[in-house]
């Protein structure tokens, strides 16, 4: 039902009493700006960081070796030991629910001085072992070239991904890098592609684009390194908590390797799952902290909007008692009131909400457009259609809970006693 | 057009009570003009209130054109206002923030009259009161009389039956006053019933028949015939009371 006149007495209504229907809105305005922007700026830094581990497979585990605790089976305490091929092997075949399995060896490090020439170039680069399955965990996309592959790994070829700094330093600007040829730790390699990691999660630390991932099976062979085995990777099955793996690959390994079965220190590891839902709960923490703080800001600016309410009527109990003299239905002063108040919260939320998202939008242009944008915890400020939606509703109802306590009010004064409140 | 019998109210104020109506019968004719006198606390202001459906009152019946009114909801009361009766008020009761012409059309719109028609005929009613080139003026520009006429604009434009009038002269100057009263009389000679409370004896003189109120009961009723008289008698009875 839209009753055009109703309006337009809600309009003129507000029109000529301007301070107060602006002191009225401004409380929700600024409710709903703060609860956008704080909202936003919470996205912002969940976009941040999630942005830099999102595409790392959220059901991995990471598993290294320790000097073991405990002394068993006529070992002493403190023992190194090392995983073999074999481990992989057995694992490969006799554990289910394991996704991917990614054997890794840790080659020349950066720290460790110049290991990388080509021609008169030189530089200091994380050198690593890697099966392809190590693209499916943690993601690298090829800028050039191709990433390694199954064949590779069979082969033993002596072909190596490169990152990006790599390029940077051992490369002409205008060479191509595809094709040519690294002296790594004294042996040569083909470049076969130049890549970029997708996430910003760092597995042996460093830079990311100072890495040269090479088949696993070169880097074994090329150095001298047996059967070991330095690290591995685990994906779980969909479906399948890792944790559950972990824990199984844990018990197998003390077993093969005569560890203490509640040796707790001999197996590093390290399960993404587990940080993963430590960030998940950081960031709806924050999330409910936005709304907490939002929604009683709003609530807030809803009651100083009731509170208004009230004392515009009060100040206009006499024009309400004057309307009700001449005819005016309580129904017909009780719609107006809240339409009236219905109309002020819309208005007043739906700038807020405008204004707030505006914001968000400048700071997101700023955010852009300036600086190295890998290297910023806050990203995409942005707030979701639902919120926004969730937010106007919540100012529906707020407006008309805001208008019916006056309202109920203002019909309750009789008529007479309203035209009295003048105090003639 | 009005029958009151018997009819008694009085008010709460915190613990004690207040009677203020002590039993009132009074029959009103369609057509007559009516003026309600009494020293201020007699009741004057409450019967009207009770008479226009602004109040309830506690005991007795009240028939307004064969009906009967007490314990009305409010929105058959205000329906009834609507329909039935106009006030016009000491202090004129405009709304500020309307002009004329919007303060004149506010009982249509609460009949659902469209807000062009509805300002077209406030325009012949201020038309009527002289007051058309003041149309878009607000309240606070005008003077008294202006104000009460366009409040008089307002009271009839729902054709009423029944015009109440608080005071209606209460603010205004004695020259005004008789406009307003000259204006008021032309309205009872169109038909409508016409009751106002006053404390003037010149305005009072004016009505064709006074009620006079004393203490929450009816004290006198004079026609216009004992007017004259009356008035002299009237003060002296007011001396003597002082004395």
């Amino acid at each position: 039902m839209f009753d055009l006149d109703l309006w337009k007495e809600i309009l003129s209504a507000l029109k000529k009493n301007r301070m107060r229907s602006f002191m009225t809105a401004f409380g929700v305005f600024w409710g709903i700006f703060m609860l956008i922007i704080m909202s936003g700026a919470g996205k912002a830094l969940e976009n941040g960081v999630m942005d830099g581990i999102k595409a790392f497979a959220s059901n991995s585990a990471f598993f290294w070796t320790e000097r073991t605790s405990k002394p068993y089976k006529g070992f002493q305490r403190g023992r190194r030991w090392i995983y073999k091929n074999t481990d992989i092997e057995y694992i490969r075949n006799n554990i289910s629910d394991v996704e991917y399995l990614s054997p890794r060896l840790f080659g020349p490090r950066n720290y460790a001085g110049d290991n990388t020439i080509r021609g008169k170039k030189t530089g200091a680069f994380n050198i690593y072992g890697d099966y392809p399955d190590f693209f499916k965990i943690d993601p690298w996309t090829p800028l050039q070239g191709r990433l390694i592959n199954e064949i590779d790994i069979q082969q033993a070829r002596k072909v190596v991904n490169i990152g990006e700094r790599v390029v940077e330093v051992m490369f002409d600007k205008e060479e191509d890098p595809i094709g040519e040829y690294l002296k790594i730790n004294g042996v040569y390699y083909q470049v076969v592609g130049v890549i970029k990691g997708e996430t910003r999660v760092n597995i042996g630390g460093g830079r990311k684009t100072e890495t040269i991932i090479m088949p696993f099976t070169t880097m074994q062979k090329t150095y001298n390194m047996g059967d070991d085995v330095h690290f591995f990777s685990v994906t779980s099955d969909p479906g399948v908590p890792v944790s559950k793996i972990e824990t199984r690959l844990k018990t197998l390994l003390k077993e093969r390797h005569s560890i203490a079965p509640d040796d707790l220190q001999a197996i590093g590891s390290f399960n993404i799952e587990v940080e993963w839902k430590k960030y998940m709960g950081l960031f709806t923490g924050i999330q409910i902290l936005t709304w907490i703080v939002g929604v009683g800001t709003l609530f807030a600016g809803v009651i100083g909007v009731s509170n208004i309410m009230l004392v515009i009527i009060k100040e206009r109990t006499q024009e309400i008692g004057i309307q009700r003299a001449i005819g005016a239905t309580p129904a017909k002063v009780i719609m107006h009131i809240v339409a009236e108040s219905v109309f002020l919260t819309v208005i007043a939320g739906y700038i807020g909400l405008a204004l707030g998202v505006g914001i968000l939008e400048v700071l997101n242009f700023a955010l852009e457009s300036g600086g190295d944008a890998n290297d910023i915890f806050f990203r995409r400020p942005e707030i979701s259609f639902q919120m926004a939606v969730a937010a106007l509703m919540v100012l529906v109802v707020s407006g008309i809970f805001a208008g019916l306590i006056p309202a109920k009010r203002a019909v309750s004064i009789k008529p007479i006693d309203a035209l009295r409140d003048e105090g003639i | 057009m009005i029958n009151l019998s018997n009819i008694h109210k009085s008010y709460q104020m915190g613990s004690n009570s207040l009677h203020v109506l002590k039993g009132i019968d009074l029959k009103i004719e369609q057509g007559e003009f009516v003026s309600i006198m009494g020293s201020s606390g007699s009741g004057k202001s409450t019967l009207l209130n009770i008479l226009g459906i602004l109040d309830n009152y506690d005991e007795g019946t009240y028939h307004l054109d064969g009906k009967l009114v007490k314990d009305m909801s409010e929105k058959k009361a205000a329906r009834l206002r609507n329909e039935m009766l106009g006030f016009v008020f000491q202090s004129f009761n405009l709304i500020s923030f309307k002009n004329a012409m919007e303060n004149v059309a506010l009982p249509l719109y609460y009949q659902g009259v469209g807000r062009k028609k509805r300002n077209k005929i406030a325009l012949e009613y201020l038309d009527k009161m002289g007051l058309l080139e003041w149309a878009n003026h607000m309240p606070n520009e005008m003077s008294g009389g202006q104000k009460q006429r366009v409040a008089i604009a307002r009271s009839l434009i729902s054709k009423p039956k029944i015009i109440f009038a608080d005071e209606p002269t209460g603010a205004l100057d004695s020259s005004t006053s008789y406009e307003v009263m000259e204006i008021l009389k032309e309205i009872n000679a169109e038909g409508i019933t016409m009751i106002l409370v006053t404390h003037e004896h010149d305005i009072a003189a004016m009505t064709q028949k006074i009620i006079r109120l004393n203490d929450g009961v009816i004290a006198e009723v004079i026609k216009n015939g004992e007017l004259e008289n009356w008035k002299d008698q009237f003060s002296k009875k007011d001396k003597l009371e002082i004395a």
